[in-house]
C-alpha cells in the first residue's frame, strides 16, 4: 500500500473518529472532537504533498459506485489551504465554542465539512465532485443555522444560503450533464480532449453554467447576497473556514473546468470573466469600506477577493485565446496565489473578530475601540491579517497583487486592440480596489482596536484564552511567511498552472523572477526598511531625552475627551461613502424633535443612516416580490371546487393525448 | 555588486534625507518672497528639525504603540524608497529591486501607520485627518498604477532603473504625447500624496481645512521631527521621480565617480526647476474643497488611460 492511500485512508479514520468523540459528555467533547479535526487537517495537507510530489489516481469500485480520487496539483494547492485552515480553526474552536456551538450536532457537521472539503478537492470524476459539493453545503448550512434560536438574523442568513447554494447547485449539475453528454467522459482526467471538439454552442454553455454555478460559491456580483449574511451569523471559527476554503472551492471549480477542461474559448468568454470579476472586486470592497459590523465587512472583503481571483482567471482565457502562454501562466499563477493568501489572511481576520465577539460581545464597530490595550496578542495578530487584506508588505497580500498586476501589464504588448482596451481598465480597477482595500482595514484595526473603547463591553474585554491564540498565531505566521518568502508556495503554484509550454514564474528564495522581465524582492524592501527604521529610531534615540507618557490629550483647551468625541467608523468612511454616492446609495433621515414651547428651539435631533446592499434592494426584492405575488395568484387555482379539479384533470389528459398523437 | 553601486545607493539615500527640508525651506522662501515678504531663509525647516530632535516626545494617556512606532516606519519607508528609486544613478546596488508597484506599495505603508497614528490619539482631528488623507490616498492608487503601465511598455520592465535607463539611451521617448500625459498624471499625483496644493494646504492648522496637520497634532519632540522630516523626504521622493522621467538626463548610467557627481548636480538641479515650478504655482491657487480633489484625481486617472492606449498604438505602429 502506498503513502498516498495511507494518507487519504488517514482522513476518513479522522473524520469518523471526529464524529464518534462528539458524541462524548460535554467536558471532553470540545478538546477530543477539535484534536479529531485538527488531526483531519493535517492528514488533508499531507494528502497535499502528495499530490505534488506524486501525483496519482485512486479508483475503488465500478460502475455508478465508483469512487476516483485524483491527487493533482491543483487539487493539491487547495488540499493545503483546507487542512492548514482547518487545524488553525480547530485549535481555536476549542477554546471558542459554547452554547450552541459546542453542540455535538455541531461538531459533527465541522467534521464532514471539512472532510466533504477535502474530497471535492480530490474528486477524480464528476460523481465525487458532486456528492462532495452537495454534503458541504448541507453541512455548512447547518453550521451557519448554529445559533438559530437566538436570533432571526441567524434564521433569515440560512434561508438565503440555502436557496442560493441549492441554486448553485442545480446549475452546476445542469453543467456537468451538458459536459458528460458532450464528451462521454466522466473523469476530470479525460474531460479535456473528449471535450475539445464539442460543438461551439455546447462549450460556450458550460462555460456560462459554470460561470454562475461556481460564481455563486465565490462570492461573486450579483449572485454574492447570501454572503454578507451567512459569514457573520455562523460561529467565527466556521465563519474562517467558509470564507477561507470553502469560498475559493468556488474558484478552483472554476479554474479546474473552465481552464483545465475546456482550455481554449472565444474571446469573450475571457472579457466575460473580467468584467464580472472587476465588478465583484470593486463592488465588495465599497460595501466593505462603508460596513460598521466587523464580520459583515470581512465578508464583502471575501468578495473583492474572489473578484480579483476571477480577474486573473479572465485574463489568463483571453491570453489563452491568443496564443500567448506565458502571461497566461502568470496570470492563473497569480490567481492561485491571490486564493492561497486570502484564505490564510481572512482565516486569521475572522478568528480575530470571533475573538472580539466572544470578549465584547460586538461586532459594530462604532461600539469597539481601546482593544489594543486589553487584548494585545488578538490586536497585534488582527493587525497582520489587515495588513495583508491591504495588500501591503510585509504581509503575503501585496505579493499576489503584485503578480495580478503584472500579469495585466505584461499582457498588454502585443495583444488584439480589444485585449489592449479592457486590459488598462482592469488594472485601474484593481488599483481602485487596492487603494479602498486599505482604507477598509485602516478603518477595521484604527477604529476597532485603538483609541478608547467606545462602550461599555469593550471597555471590559479580556483577552482570549490560549487555545485561541495558538490558532490565530498559526495563521499569523503562514500570512508572514508567505509574505516575505512566497517562494514557499509558488513552486507548488508552478506545478499547478496547467497551460502547456509555459513555466513563467521561476523564484529563488529571495526573489520572484518572470519570463517577461519583472522581479521582485519582498525579504529586500522590508529588510531595507527595518533597517533604515532601526537606524534612525536608534539616531533620534541617543540624541535625546526620554520619552514622557500619560501626558493629556490636546483637547482644545483643557476638555477632557470622551469617547463619545471620537471618530467612528461611519465617520471615517463618510468622505469616501459621499464620493460613491452614486453606488452605494445610502439612506439618510434626520428627524429634528423642537421644544413644546417654541418650534424654534431644538430639543433633540436624530440621525440616522443606512447603507444596504443595492443589488439585494434593488434586484433580488423584486424578484421576491413577484414571485410571492405569482405564488398568490397560483392559489386561485385551487378554490376547493371538485368541478373545478375534475376539469384540470380532464385538460391534462387532451393535452397529453394532443402530445402522444403529433 | 560593486563597491561602485553600494556607494551609490548611500550617496543617494543621504542626499534626498539631507535635500528634503532644504527643499521644503525653498518652497516656503519662494512663497514668502512673491507674496513680498522677507522669509525664514531656506535653511529654517532644518534648523526647526534639529532644535525638535533635542526635545522629549510626550505620548498622551491611552495610546498604544502604533503612535511610538508610526514615526520610525515611516522614515524607514521613506528612506528605502529613496535607495530603491533611481536618482542619480540607474546602477545602484538596489537597482534590480526597484520595481514601481513595490515602491508604490512601500510609500502606501508610510502613509497608513501615519493614519491608524492619527487614529490612535483618539481625538476628533486625528481621525478626521486619517479619514481624509486615507480617502485620497485610496483614489490615487489608479493614477498611479496606470501611470506605471504606460511608462512600461517600451522598457518591457515595471523596473524604474530600466525605465529610466531606457529614457535616457533613447531620447526620442521623451516627446512622445505618452510621457507628457504621463508627466501630468504624475504632477496630480505628487500634489495629492505630498499633501500640497490645491489637495492640501501645508501651512494650514484650520480645522476645516487641513489633513495631514490633522493627523499629527499629537506629536511632539524628536516624533514630530521624524514625522516632519520624512514627509519632506516624501515630497522630494516623488517631485525628483516625476523629474526624473520626464528629464532623465545627467542620471548616471555607467559606474564612475565623474558620472556620480553629474548624477547629484543634474538631480538637484531638476529637483530646483520641478520645486520652483510648485512653489510659484501654489501661490497663484488656492486650496480645493475635499470634494473636489476626487474629479482632480479622477482627471488623472483618464490622462493615465490615455497615455496608455498611446504608449500600446505608438509601440503597435513602430513595431
Amino acid at each position: 500500500m502506498n503513502f498516498a492511500a495511507v494518507v487519504v485512508l488517514g482522513q476518513g479514520v479522522f473524520t469518523v473518529l471526529g464524529t464518534l468523540a462528539s458524541f462524548l459528555p460535554p467536558n471532553r467533547r470540545a478538546l477530543a472532537a477539535g484534536l479529531a479535526t485538527g488531526l483531519l487537517g493535517a492528514t488533508g495537507f499531507a494528502t497535499g504533498m502528495v499530490a505534488f510530489t506524486r501525483p496519482t489516481t485512486m479508483e475503488v469500485g465500478s460502475g455508478l459506485a465508483q469512487v476516483s480520487i485524483r491527487l493533482d496539483p491543483l487539487g493539491g494547492i487547495f488540499l493545503l489551504i483546507i487542512g492548514l485552515l482547518a487545524l488553525a480553526a480547530s485549535c481555536y474552536a476549542v477554546g471558542y465554542v459554547s452554547g450552541p456551538s459546542a453542540s455535538r450536532t455541531s461538531w459533527i457537521a465541522l467534521t464532514l465539512f471539512i472532510a466533504s472539503m477535502q474530497l471535492v478537492a480530490m474528486a477524480g470524476s464528476v460523481a465525487v465532485f458532486v456528492v462532495g459539493w452537495e454534503s458541504m453545503a448541507v453541512t455548512s448550512l447547518l453550521l451557519v443555522w448554529t445559533e438559530h434560536q437566538h436570533s432571526r438574523a441567524v434564521r433569515s442568513a440560512g434561508l438565503w444560503y440555502a436557496a442560493m447554494s441549492q441554486l448553485g447547485f442545480l446549475l452546476i449539475l445542469g453543467m456537468f450533464a451538458l459536459l458528460v453528454s458532450t464528451g462521454g467522459q466522466s473523469q476530470f482526467l479525460n474531460m479535456h480532449s473528449a471535450v475539445s471538439t464539442g460543438s461551439p454552442l455546447l462549450r460556450s454553455g458550460v462555460f456560462l453554467l459554470a460561470l454562475a454555478g461556481f460564481g455563486m460559491k465565490a462570492g461573486l456580483v450579483p449572485v454574492h447576497v447570501w454572503l454578507p449574511r451567512a459569514h457573520p451569523e455562523a460561529p467565527s471559527h466556521v465563519s474562517a473556514l467558509m470564507s477561507g476554503a470553502m469560498v475559493s472551492l468556488g474558484i478552483y471549480g472554476l479554474i479546474r473546468i473552465v481552464i483545465e477542461v475546456l482550455g481554449r474559448g472565444p474571446i469573450w468568454w475571457g472579457l466575460l470573466l473580467l468584467a464580472f470579476g472587476g465588478v465583484s472586486a470593486l463592488y465588495g470592497v465599497l460595501q466593505a469600506v462603508v460596513a460598521t459590523d466587523l464580520k459583515r465587512l470581512l465578508a464583502y472583503s471575501t468578495t473583492e477577493n474572489m473578484g480579483l481571483a476571477t480577474v486573473a482567471i479572465g485574463a489568463a482565457l483571453l491570453f489563452v485565446a491568443a496564443d500567448r502562454p506565458i502571461p497566461a501562466g502568470v496570470a492563473i499563477g497569480a490567481a492561485l496565489l491571490l486564493v492561497v493568501n486570502h484564505a490564510f489572511f481572512k482565516g486569521l481576520l475572522f478568528l480575530a473578530a470571533g475573538a472580539v465577539l466572544k470578549a465584547t460581545g460586538l461586532r459594530d464597530l462604532d461600539r469597539l475601540g481601546g482593544l489594543v490595550s486589553r487584548m494585545p496578542t488578538t490586536a497585534r495578530l488582527f493587525a497582520v491579517g489587515a495588513l495583508a487584506a491591504a495588500a501591503l508588505p510585509p504581509a503575503n497580500g501585496f505579493v499576489s497583487e503584485w503578480l495580478l498586476l503584472q500579469s495585466l501589464v505584461q499582457g498588454e504588448r502585443g495583444s488584439s486592440t480589444v485585449t489592449a482596451l479592457a486590459l488598462p481598465i482592469a488594472v485601474a480597477v484593481v488599483a481602485l480596489t487596492a487603494g479602498l482595500a486599505v482604507a477598509t482595514f485602516v478603518k477595521a484595526f484604527g477604529i476597532g482596536f485603538l483609541a478608547r473603547p467606545r462602550s461599555e463591553a469593550a471597555d471590559l474585554a479580556v483577552e482570549s484564552p490560549m487555545a485561541m491564540r495558538f490558532g490565530m498565531g498559526l495563521l499569523a505566521l503562514i500570512v508572514v511567511i508567505l509574505g516575505l518568502f512566497p517562494t514557499a508556495v509558488l513552486h507548488w503554484i508552478a506545478l499547478a498552472t496547467t497551460i502547456p509550454g509555459a513555466r513563467p514564474i521561476t523564484a529563488t528564495w529571495a526573489r520572484i523572477q518572470l519570463a517577461g522581465g519583472a522581479s521582485l524582492a519582498p525579504p529586500m524592501l522590508v529588510a531595507l526598511t527595518v533597517a533604515f527604521g532601526a537606524l534612525m529610531a536608534g539616531f533620534v534615540r541617543w540624541h535625546g531625552r526620554p520619552r514622557r507618557t500619560g501626558a493629556l490629550t490636546w483637547g482644545n483647551g483643557g476638555v477632557r475627551l470622551s469617547s463619545r468625541m471620537e471618530y467612528t467608523a461611519t465617520s471615517f468612511a463618510e468622505p469616501l461613502q459621499r464620493v460613491f454616492d452614486n453606488i452605494l446609495r445610502p439612506e439618510q433621515d434626520v428627524s429634528v424633535t423642537p421644544v413644546a414651547e417654541s418650534r424654534y428651539l431644538v430639543e433633540r435631533v436624530g440621525y440616522e443612516q443606512r447603507v444596504d446592499d443595492v443589488v439585494e434592494t434593488r434586484f433580488y426584492q423584486p424578484l421576491l416580490a413577484i414571485g410571492a405575488a405569482w405564488g398568490d395568484w397560483g392559489r386561485r387555482l385551487a378554490p376547493g371546487s371538485v368541478h373545478r379539479y375534475v376539469g384540470y384533470v380532464f385538460g391534462a389528459l387532451l393535452i397529453a393525448f394532443a402530445v402522444i398523437s403529433l | 555588486m560593486t563597491v561602485f553601486s553600494v556607494v551609490t545607493a548611500l550617496v543617494q539615500v543621504v542626499l534626498v534625507a539631507a535635500v528634503g527640508p532644504i527643499l521644503v525651506g525653498v518652497l516656503r522662501q519662494l512663497r514668502a518672497r512673491v507674496e513680498g515678504r522677507v522669509g525664514a531663509g531656506i535653511l529654517q525647516p532644518w534648523r526647526d528639525l534639529i532644535k525638535l530632535l533635542r526635545r522629549e516626545p510626550i505620548s498622551a494617556a491611552g495610546t498604544s504603540w502604533v503612535l511610538i512606532l508610526a514615526p520610525v516606519v515611516l522614515m524607514g519607508t521613506s528612506l528605502a524608497v529613496a535607495v530603491l528609486v533611481p536618482y542619480v544613478s540607474t546602477r545602484s546596488a538596489t537597482a534590480n529591486s526597484s520595481d514601481l508597484f513595490a515602491v508604490v506599495a512601500l510609500l502606501l505603508v508610510g502613509t497608513v501607520v501615519l493614519t491608524l497614528a492619527g487614529l490612535d490619539t483618539g481625538t476628533a482631528f486625528g481621525g478626521m485627518g486619517a479619514s481624509r488623507e486615507i480617502t485620497i490616498a485610496a483614489l490615487v492608487e489608479p493614477a498611479v498604477l496606470l501611470a506605471v503601465f504606460a511608462l512600461s511598455p517600451p522598457a518591457g520592465s515595471t523596473n524604474l532603473a530600466v525605465i529610466v535607463a531606457r529614457r535616457v539611451s533613447d531620447q526620442a521617448q521623451l516627446a512622445s504625447p505618452v510621457s507628457l500625459l504621463v508627466v501630468v498624471a504624475l504632477m496630480i499625483v505628487t500634489l495629492a500624496e505630498a499633501g500640497r496644493l490645491p489637495v492640501d494646504n501645508p501651512a494650514t492648522h484650520l480645522e476645516l481645512t487641513m489633513i495631514h496637520e490633522a493627523m499629527v497634532l499629537e506629536y511632539s519632540g524628536r516624533d514630530l521631527a521624524l514625522v516632519e522630516w520624512a514627509s519632506s523626504i516624501r515630497l522630494v521622493i516623488l517631485l525628483g521621480l516625476t523629474a526624473n522621467l520626464f528629464l532623465p538626463w545627467g542620471v548616471a548610467t555607467q559606474a564612475g565617480a565623474l558620472a556620480l557627481l553629474v548624477g547629484v548636480v543634474a538631480f538637484l538641479a531638476k529637483l530646483l526647476l520641478f520645486g520652483a515650478v510648485l512653489g510659484i504655482g501654489e501661490v497663484f491657487i488656492a486650496k480645493f474643497r475635499l470634494f473636489r480633489v476626487p474629479e482632480l484625481l479622477a482627471g488623472a486617472v483618464v490622462l493615465g488611460f490615455l497615455a496608455v492606449m498611446a504608449a500600446f498604438f505608438l509601440v503597435q505602429g513602430s513595431g
